[in-house]
């Protein structure tokens, strides 16, 4: 795949030698030519100076043909304009915008990028994770589908406990995937499956209903 | 009118102005307070300090009842992003926003935003002060 990056900071850098390990041609854009030439002396010629929001610097590093632009500067609103440059006047299959604020997540995929990805809300994601009292845990999001993985633990007070799945009222539109009970093998759920504390449930859901999923499962 | 104005310097603060005389309801948006020493010393309107790209502090700013939206900063980006915030986020009727560039400014007018650019008119006109 032909990869374009905007931004030849250390998120550039690095998923530039990532991707050049995986064997995709990639190009680096850059406004600043001493980071252009320490990219160019350590990776070869994958570095172009100059503005990547800028159509005359999208044309001469042949855009039109590229399979993928991922916008990578330290600014919302330069990754959103250069993946929206590519997109409309370039037609570039597939955009990705890195984002500093997450509140920019929905703004963004309303504007027409295809992905966005935060850093602040993947670190909030790790620390859930490994933080053990939190009752729910995100372990896939697809923002594009509207659709997420979650863990829910049960805790001990929980008011689902001793219930079957088909007496617990899931909000529509959510489903129980696998029951990791903490002392027995895990099992994909039927109706008469029992919740019982301690159990890690993997439900999908939408970011919308995991709030009441979460208040459903673990009510006290 | 209610009119919101992200960006006060030497342009927004002269938009607000006038704008003002004319009797709209002006708020007028920066993150340094210290443009707004910019405004008019009888500025009645609303100065308040902070980023226009933000939906919480727009909504603050009263962005939901505002009629005309004028992305005025100094960068381009800044200006389409808050524009584009304000059309498909909060829908404001009007929004108004200049970009320098004017290949940039080309495509966000094709793509819908009202959008201008300063370089291309400046250089229109000096071409016809020369040429007259």
């Amino acid at each position: 795949m032909y990869i374009i990056i905007i931004g030849g900071g250390r998120v550039g850098y690095y998923l530039a030698k990532a991707l050049l390990n995986e064997k995709h041609e990639v190009l680096i854009v850059e406004k600043n030519a001493q980071f252009c030439d320490i990219i160019n002396e350590e990776m070869g010629s994958v570095c172009v100076r100059g503005d990547g929001c800028e159509a005359a610097t999208l044309t001469e590093v042949g855009t039109s043909r590229a399979d993928m632009l991922v916008a990578v500067t330290g600014e919302d609103e330069d990754n959103l304009v250069a993946c929206q440059v590519a997109k409309h006047k370039f037609n570039v299959p597939r955009t990705i915008a890195r984002i500093r604020n997450p509140q920019n997540e929905a703004i963004f995929k309303k504007l027409g990028i295809d992905v966005t990805v935060s850093a602040t809300n993947i670190i909030l994601e790790a620390i859930e994770k490994e933080v053990p009292t939190h009752p729910l845990t995100h372990l896939i999001t697809r923002a594009d589908k509207g659709l997420e993985v979650v863990e829910v633990r049960i805790p001990q007070d929980a008011k689902t406990i001793g219930k079957s799945v088909k007496e617990v009222r899931l909000p529509e539109g959510t489903k129980l995937a696998l029951v990791i009970p903490k002392d027995r093998k895990p099992a994909i759920p039927n109706p008469g499956t029992v919740i019982r504390e301690g159990d890690q449930i993997i439900a999908l859901t939408t970011p919308e209903l995991e709030e009441e999923l979460r208040a459903i499962l673990t009510g006290i | 009118m209610k009119i919101l104005i992200m960006g006060c310097g030497r342009v927004g603060a002269q938009i607000a102005a006038l704008l003002e005389q004319d009797g709209h309801d002006i708020t007028i948006l920066d993150i340094d307070a210290y443009s707004f020493r910019r405004l008019p010393p009888d500025f009645k309107g609303t100065a308040l300090l902070g980023n226009g790209m933000d939906g919480d502090v727009l909504k603050r700013a009263g962005i939901e009842e505002a009629d005309v939206f004028i992305a005025m900063t100094q960068g381009d980006n800044r200006n389409v992003m808050a524009a584009q915030i304000a059309k498909h986020i909060f829908h404001v009727p009007r929004v108004i926003s200049r970009i320098y560039d004017p290949l940039r400014q080309e495509m966000y007018d094709t793509l819908g935003l009202e959008a201008f650019s300063p370089t291309a008119i400046f250089a229109e006109l000096v071409r016809e002060k020369v040429e007259s």
